[in-house]
This record gives structure tokens, sequence and C-alpha cells, in this order.
């Protein structure tokens, strides 16, 4: 439900960090999301077209990286990670486990540009085209 | 044209983290436990708060509620009835409270006034779970009529509170509520959790809730 707004954020965060590179257009943006990050890959993907309209990010590819929830068994002393999030117990020792180490994450990882060449910049600058 | 890769490595709401960092600061220096309650709508989250902040009053303490729904004031006016200042946000849609809009809601208030603040989000299992308003303790809840495996169907919020209040315990017999199963799912989603079994309406479960909020707040508020 609220992925538009989270889907928002991801688009100015984004553009915000697209001033250091005038002119570029967005070809990728990847996240990396937590199986407990309480939000739905699908709909993500189809807010993403809607929010990135009339941006330098229109036409740009959402790639969605899962991650599944790793926790810490004070029994086994080990980082284990959980199948699904239906119960929270060590797949080794079926012992309850509460210390999560990994599984909220809603990160914007990276993002892939297309710029134009200096050379080109160049060339547009001088002929009065804005890059 | 030249392909480049930028890394960013951010947080998606990293704007409500700060924000939310910045109000837990406050709410630590002002000595005020901060509780974010989250159910589904019709759980009886205010028929539970209304209860918790009449107790509270009667037993000298100083408290304060905010109040998330999507229209109406409602809400803040039952819960005004108890005498706590008490302030409705009316999100106009959005699905749950964040940060920004408690700072707002807080402007004028002294929290070093108060001994307890409560925030009843907005009625929502799934979007609220995101959004961290810096509270010290979030309360998950859940009634005897919703069905005893709402934890596993929403373990993204049960998994990320503090404690869990199954209300309306009055009606549990007749709605055929299998406590053992509910308790059984509850620790399943988030081991070892404090759970309270309450009533608003006949007060059961009640002491021990008002006895954990004291506890509670004496520890995490130094």
């Amino acid at each position: 439900m609220h992925e538009l707004s989270i889907v928002s954020s991801v688009v100015d965060t984004v553009q915000e960090s697209l001033e250091k590179y005038p002119g570029a257009r967005v070809v990728e943006v990847r996240l990396k999301v937590g199986a407990l990050a309480s939000v739905v890959v699908d709909s993500l993907e189809f807010c993403w077209g809607i929010a990135t309209e009339g941006t330098a990010l229109a036409g740009s590819r959402l790639v969605v990286l899962t991650v599944p929830v790793v926790m810490h068994c004070a029994h086994c002393d080990a980082d284990v990670e959980l199948d699904g999030v239906q119960s929270f117990r060590c797949p080794r020792c079926d012992e309850p486990c509460g210390d999560l180490r990994q599984g909220r994450e809603l990160d914007i990882e990276s993002f892939e540009i297309e710029e134009a060449d200096e050379a080109e910049t160049a060339a547009k600058r001088e002929i009065g085209v804005k890059a | 044209m030249t392909t480049r890769i930028v890394e960013l490595r951010r947080g998606i709401l990293k704007k409500n983290d700060e924000l939310a960092a910045g109000l837990r600061e406050r709410y630590t220096a002002g000595g005020v436990l901060v509780l974010n309650l989250v159910s589904s709508p019709g759980t009886g989250k205010t028929a539970f708060l209304e209860r918790t902040l009449r107790e509270l009053r009667e037993r000298g303490s100083k408290v304060a509620a905010l109040v998330g729904d999507l229209e109406t004031d409602n809400d803040a006016r039952r819960l005004a009835a108890s005498g706590a200042p008490v302030r409705q946000i009316n999100t106009h849609g959005i699905c749950h409270l964040d940060a920004e809009m408690i700072s707002k809601h807080l402007d004028g208030w002294e929290l070093a006034d108060l001994d307890y603040l409560f925030i009843e989000n907005v009625g929502n299992l799934v979007c609220p779970s995101s959004y961290d308003l810096g509270e010290k303790i979030r309360v998950a809840l859940l009634s005897v009529t919703e069905g005893e495996d709402k934890p596993l169907k929403y373990p993204t919020l049960f998994n990320s509170a503090d404690a869990a209040v199954i209300t309306k315990m009055d009606i549990a017999e007749p709605c055929g509520f299998d406590r053992e199963l509910a308790l059984k799912n509850i620790n399943e989603i988030r081991p070892g959790i404090r759970i309270f079994e309450t009533s608003a309406k006949t007060g059961t479960g009640m002491e021990g809730w008002l006895g954990y909020l004291e506890e509670e707040r004496v520890s995490r508020t130094r």
C-alpha cells in the first residue's frame, strides 16, 4: 500500500545524486529489499513507471534484489539463514531465535547511468546545445 | 556515450530514520516513555488506550496521546475524555504515520512534563512496520475476533514488535478463540515477546500491562 511513496523517495534520492552527472540518463536502479521489509516487490515494479514519468529516470529498469532473513542463533553461536518468515527458529537446532541480523533492508544499492562523452558535451557546448 | 554505475548504498527511508533518531533523543532527554500501537482496524486500539490513559492518570502518571487516522477526529475525542492531552493526526489517505507527522504534532508539548506518550497508529498491519517513529516500544495488538494466525499472516509487524497485546478477552469464549494457538503463533514469529491478554471492557489483564509500562518507564528512560 505504501509502495508508491517508497518508490517516489527512490526517485527523489536518485535525482538528487544525478546533480553530479549533468545530462546523464538513468538506465537501471538496483534496490535491496529484505524479506521483512514489508514491501511487495510486484507493487514496487508496478509503481515504477508512474513514479519515474517525466523525470531523468523515465524508461529505466528497476531491479530488486531480495535478501533473506538471517538470525543469530545463540544456541549454535552462528548466523543462520531462515527459509521463510513463518517461524523464527534456527534451521539447525530448532531453537527459537530473536536476534535479527539481516532481513529488514530497504536500500538503494546503486544506479546505472549513460553519460554523454566529454568531447560530445564540449561540442554541444560550443554550438550552444544544453547538455 | 559512456555508462557508469553509481554506488549509493542508502536506506530508502533514510530521511524518516534520521528524523526518528532525532525524536528518540528528544524522548530520552525528556524522560518520557513512548509507545507505538499498531493493529488492524477494529482490534480495539482506541478502547484499550482509553482505559490505559484513564488508569495511568488515576495512578498519578502524566500521559498524552497522538492518534492517527485517515480522516475524522472521533478517536481523539474519545481519548480526550480521559482528561489526557490528545492530538489527532489526519493522514488524508496515507496508510501509516511517519516521523515527520509526529514531529509536527508534538509542537508546543513539553515532553519533560510527561511520563508516557502513546502513539496510536493508523489501523493497518503492513505499512506502519516500515516507519520508525522513534518509539521505545512497539506494541502489536490482536483481538480474539481476528483469528489466531494473524501473526503468521503479518510476520513483518509481529517480528518488529516489543510487546503483544491480545484484546477483547471478555468475548474469547463465544468467539471460539484458541488461546494456546494464538500464543504459540506469536512466539513463533517473535520468540520470547511479552504478551498481555486484556479486556478494556472488564479490565482483565490491565494490571499486568500497567506494571509492565511502569517497569519499562523506569528502566528504559534512564
